[in-house]
C-alpha cells in the first residue's frame, strides 16, 4: 500500500473525528431565535394534563404577531422531571411554564429560578380568589406565579349501585344523606350492609379530602418547619379515615393502582372525592357504557380545594417580559372561561367565576349535573392553605401509605402512627 | 499492510529522490498513522463512553461529596453521606429487597436456562429454530408492556393469578402488601424476560465444545448425566461466569418491573416491601431535589456493590466448575 493512500486514509480518520466532536459540540449550541431589545419572534409554554390553550393562543398570536408554541406532557409525573430538568442544566425550559401545587411549593424553596413577575406586568392581586394568589409568591415576597385553576371538590357517586342499595339518587337528598362526615361513615355502613362492598374507594382519598377542608397549616407551620405530630387538620383527617377503615366503608383500592381504575367499571364502590380535574378522570375509568349513571354531590363536612396550577416564568426565558405579558393573557379572566369550557380547568379569577357560561355549565357525562354551579359555588368558601415544600412527598410517600398499612392490616393504629411521623420527618427535609 | 515504509530508514548515503524535508515529513505522518490511527480507530467507542459513561460516574462521585440542591445550592461536606448510608434504614431495606429479588429471579431463571438449553442442543429435536426463537421473544417486548401485564395477572381483586388460586380454594393474595409475594411477582417478570436469553447464550457456549468429547466419553461407557456433568458443566464455564455477571448487573439495578408493579410509586409497596436500591437511589436523587448528593452516594454504593458481588460470582463459579 502506497505512503498516500495511507495518508489520505489517516486524513479522513482525523477528519471523522473532528467532525464527530465537532457535531457533538453544535449540540449544545441554542439555536433559539434572537432579535436583540426586540420582540420575540417565538414563545413556548409547557403545561401537563390539559390546560385547554389550543384556541387562546390562536387569538394571541393574532393579536400580537409572536408565535406561541404549545408543549404538552399527559403525565405529571413525566412532566415534572423536565422541568427539572431544564432548571438543573439551566436550558430548555419554556418561556412559559405551568406548576402545580406540589411542584410549586417544592420549587418556592430556590426562588432564584424563576422571574419575579410584579415588575413586569400590572397588578392583578384584587382580581383572583385571594389565598390562591397569595400562594403564587415565594417566602423572600417576589410573584412566581400567576393562578390558573382550582380543583375545588365534590362526592361522585353512582346512582344505579346507589339504587340497588336502597340510597337515594338524587343529588340534592344524596347531600341530604351527609351533612357531616359521621353522616357519611353512616351511609357507609347502610351501604356497606346492603352490598357488603364499600362505599368509596379508599380511606386515603377521603383522607385528602378532609385534611384540605380544614385549612391552615397541615404538614407544615409558617416557618416550614415539619408539624405532622401537632398539626390539627393532619390529626382530623387521619382520624376520619381511621374511623372509615374501622367502619369497613372503602374498598381498599388505592387511586391509579389497577384495582383502582377496574373498580369505576366494576362498580368495586360507589363514590369517590372529586375535585374538577377528577371528573374527566372518572369518566374515562368508567368508560362510555357508563354515562349518565354518574352524578356530583356536595362534600361533607364543607369547601375544600385539591390541586390545581400557576403560570411562571423561569428566570432563563430569553423575554421575560414578553412571557410574563403571555401569562398575563392566558389567565385573564376571558381565557380562563374559554379553558373552561374547552377542557374542565376551574376559574380562579373573580370575574370568570361570576360569568354564566362558567356558573351556567353542566356535565353531560355526569347525568347533566351543573358542574359549573356545584364547583363554582364551593371554590368561594375554600379555606386557604399553607401547603410546605415537600408536602406532596410527605403526603404520596408517609401520609398515605401508612393509612394504607393500617386499613389493610399490616401495621396497628399506633404503629402505624409512628411510622407517619418518622417518615414525615424525612419526607419532609429540604 | 506492508510495513516497509516505516522500517527502511532513509539511506544516508544514496541522495533522496525527492527532497529531504518533505520525505521526512511523509516518515514521520507515517509513523504518526501507525501509531495513532488504531486509536482513532477506537476511539468513537471510548468518546461516547468518556461522554456518557464516565463523565456522569465522575460527577456523581463529586455530588455524593456534597450536601447537593439539584435545582439549586450544593456545599462540600466529605464523606457525611456515605456515613448516613450507614445508619439509613431504608437504605439496608431496599438492599435486602434488592438481593432478595435477585436471588429469587437469578438462582431459578439460570437453572431454567441451563435445563432449556441442554434441550435445545439435543439433536433428535425437531424445528430447534422455531423453539430458540421462540424462547428469545419474552426479551423483544418492552420491560414497561411486561410490567404492566403482569401487573394485572397479580392484581388483588380482578387477576387471573388470583382467581386460579381461588379455583383451589386459596383466598385472595395482595401481592404488594407481603415482602414474599411482591418479591415472587417482581421475581417471576425478570425470569419471564431474561430466561430465554441466558438460554441462547448457554446453548450457544454448548454448541462449542468440540463434539469428539462427547464420542470419546460416549465409547468409555459414560452416560448422559455424567457427560453432561464432567464435560458439558466443566466446557462451560467462561459462559456461565459472563451469563451470572450479566445477571448479576441487570438484578442488582432493577428498577422498572418494581417501580410498575407498585404502580409508580417509588418507595415500593407501603411498607416499602420492594423498593429496590435503584429505587431509592431515584426517590433521593431525582424525586426528592434536595436530597441529590445522598442519592449520588447511594448510586456508588449500588456500584461497589455489584463489583464486589460480580467478583464473589466470579470466584464461586470458577471454583465450583474446577
Amino acid at each position: 500500500m502506497s505512503v498516500t493512500t495511507r495518508r489520505n486514509r489517516f486524513a479522513v480518520a482525523a477528519l471523522a473525528a473532528v467532525t464527530a466532536i465537532g457535531g457533538l459540540a453544535a449540540c449544545g449550541k441554542d439555536d433559539e431565535p434572537k432579535e436583540a431589545g426586540g420582540k420575540p419572534s417565538k414563545l413556548v409554554v409547557d403545561t401537563f394534563g390539559e390546560f385547554g390553550y389550543d384556541e387562546i393562543v390562536k387569538q394571541y398570536e393574532k393579536d400580537t404577531g409572536i408565535k406561541v408554541e404549545l408543549r404538552k406532557t399527559a403525565q405529571l409525573n413525566e412532566y415534572r422531571p423536565k422541568v427539572v430538568r431544564a432548571l438543573a442544566t439551566g436550558k430548555g425550559a419554556a418561556d412559559v411554564t405551568a406548576l402545580e401545587e406540589g411542584i410549586l411549593n417544592e420549587f418556592k424553596t430556590n426562588p432564584a429560578n424563576w422571574a419575579d413577575l410584579t415588575p413586569l406586568i400590572a397588578d392583578h392581586s384584587k382580581e383572583y380568589l385571594p389565598w390562591k394568589w397569595e400562594l403564587g409568591k415565594a417566602a423572600d415576597g417576589r410573584l412566581i406565579g400567576l393562578p390558573t385553576d382550582v380543583g375545588s371538590l365534590g362526592v361522585c357517586y353512582r346512582k344505579d349501585l346507589f339504587a340497588a342499595a336502597g340510597l337515594p339518587t338524587e343529588r340534592d337528598q344524596v347531600a341530604a344523606l351527609w351533612p357531616d362526615w359521621n353522616a357519611f361513615i353512616e351511609t357507609g355502613k347502610k351501604y356497606r350492609a346492603a352490598t357488603n362492598k364499600g362505599l368509596i374507594d379508599s380511606a386515603t382519598t377521603a383522607a385528602s379530602a378532609v385534611m384540605v377542608q380544614q385549612g391552615g397549616d397541615l404538614f407544615y407551620d409558617k416557618e416550614d418547619n415539619v408539624i405532622a405530630d401537632k398539626s390539627a387538620a393532619v390529626k382530623t383527617a387521619w382520624d376520619t379515615a381511621v374511623a372509615m377503615s374501622d367502619a369497613k366503608i372503602s374498598a381498599k383500592s388505592a387511586t391509579w393502582s389497577p384495582e383502582w381504575s377496574a373498580g369505576f367499571k366494576q362498580g368495586t364502590f360507589a363514590a369517590t372525592f372529586c375535585p374538577s380535574w377528577m371528573l374527566g378522570i372518572v369518566a374515562d375509568n368508567s368508560g362510555p357504557e357508563n354515562k349518565g349513571k354518574w352524578d356530583l354531590a356536595p362534600v361533607p363536612g364543607g369547601a375544600g380545594n385539591w390541586g390545581g396550577s400557576w403560570l411562571a416564568v423561569p428566570a432563563q426565558s430569553k423575554y421575560p417580559k414578553e412571557a410574563a405579558k403571555l401569562a398575563e393573557y392566558l389567565t385573564n379572566a376571558k381565557s380562563q372561561v374559554e379553558a373552561f369550557k374547552l377542557k374542565g380547568p376551574l376559574p380562579t379569577n373573580l370575574e370568570a367565576l361570576k360569568n354564566p357560561e362558567f356558573t351556567g355549565y353542566t356535565n353531560e357525562y355526569f347525568s347533566g349535573a351543573p358542574t359549573g354551579k356545584i364547583f363554582g359555588e364551593s371554590v368561594e368558601k375554600i379555606q386557604p392553605l399553607h401547603l410546605g415544600p415537600k408536602h406532596q412527598a410527605i403526603k404520596e410517600n408517609a401520609f398515605e401509605p401508612a393509612l394504607r398499612s393500617y386499613e389493610n392490616g399490616q401495621s396497628p393504629k399506633d404503629k402505624a402512627w409512628e411510622q407517619f411521623l418518622k417518615d414525615a420527618k424525612t419526607q419532609g427535609a429540604f | 499492510m506492508s510495513l516497509s515504509a516505516t522500517t527502511a530508514p532513509p539511506s544516508p548515503s544514496a541522495p533522496p529522490p525527492t527532497p529531504p524535508r518533505r520525505r521526512s515529513r511523509a516518515i514521520t505522518l507515517n509513523r504518526l498513522d501507525l501509531k495513532l490511527s488504531p486509536y482513532l480507530y477506537i476511539a468513537p467507542f471510548f468518546v461516547v463512553f468518556g461522554i456518557f459513561g464516565f463523565y456522569p460516574m465522575l460527577r456523581t462521585a463529586w455530588m455524593s461529596l456534597h450536601d447537593w440542591d439539584l435545582i439549586g445550592d450544593h456545599s462540600f461536606i466529605g464523606f457525611d453521606n456515605y456515613t448516613r448510608l450507614f445508619t439509613d434504614e431504608y437504605f439496608w431495606n431496599a438492599t435486602i429487597n434488592t438481593f432478595g429479588i435477585f436471588i429469587l429471579s437469578t438462582i431459578p431463571q439460570l437453572l431454567l436456562a441451563l435445563f432449556l438449553a441442554t434441550m435445545l442442543n439435543r439433536t433428535f429435536l425437531r424445528a430447534r429454530t422455531l423453539f430458540r426463537m421462540a424462547i428469545f421473544m419474552p426479551n423483544v417486548v418492552s420491560v414497561a408492556a411486561v410490567a404492566i401485564v403482569f401487573g394485572m395477572l397479580f392484581q388483588r381483586d380482578f387477576g387471573l393469578i388470583n382467581w386460579m388460586l381461588s379455583l383451589f380454594g386459596v383466598d385472595a393474595v395482595d401481592w404488594d402488601a407481603q415482602k414474599w409475594s411482591s418479591w415472587t411477582a417482581i421475581a417471576s417478570m425478570v425470569n419471564w424476560r431474561w430466561t430465554g436469553y441466558n438460554t441462547l447464550i448457554l446453548l450457544a457456549g454448548m454448541q462449542a465444545i468440540p463434539k469428539d468429547l462427547y464420542e470419546a466419553a460416549a465409547i468409555d461407557g459414560a452416560n448422559q448425566w455424567k457427560q453432561f456433568w464432567r464435560i458439558t458443566l466443566p466446557m462451560l464455564t467462561p459462559t456461565f461466569v459472563f451469563v451470572v455477571t450479566l445477571s448479576t448487573i441487570g438484578g442488582l439495578q432493577l428498577f422498572t418491573e418494581p417501580l410498575v408493579f407498585g404502580n409508580g410509586n417509588i418507595i415500593g409497596g407501603d411498607q416499602r416491601e420492594f423498593q429496590t436500591l435503584a429505587m431509592y437511589m431515584y426517590e433521593l436523587g431525582i424525586e426528592n431535589l434536595s436530597s441529590a448528593g445522598y442519592g449520588a452516594a447511594v448510586a456508588w454504593a449500588m456500584f461497589v456493590m455489584i463489583a464486589l458481588v460480580s467478583l464473589v460470582n466470579f470466584l464461586l463459579v470458577r471454583r465450583s466448575v474446577k
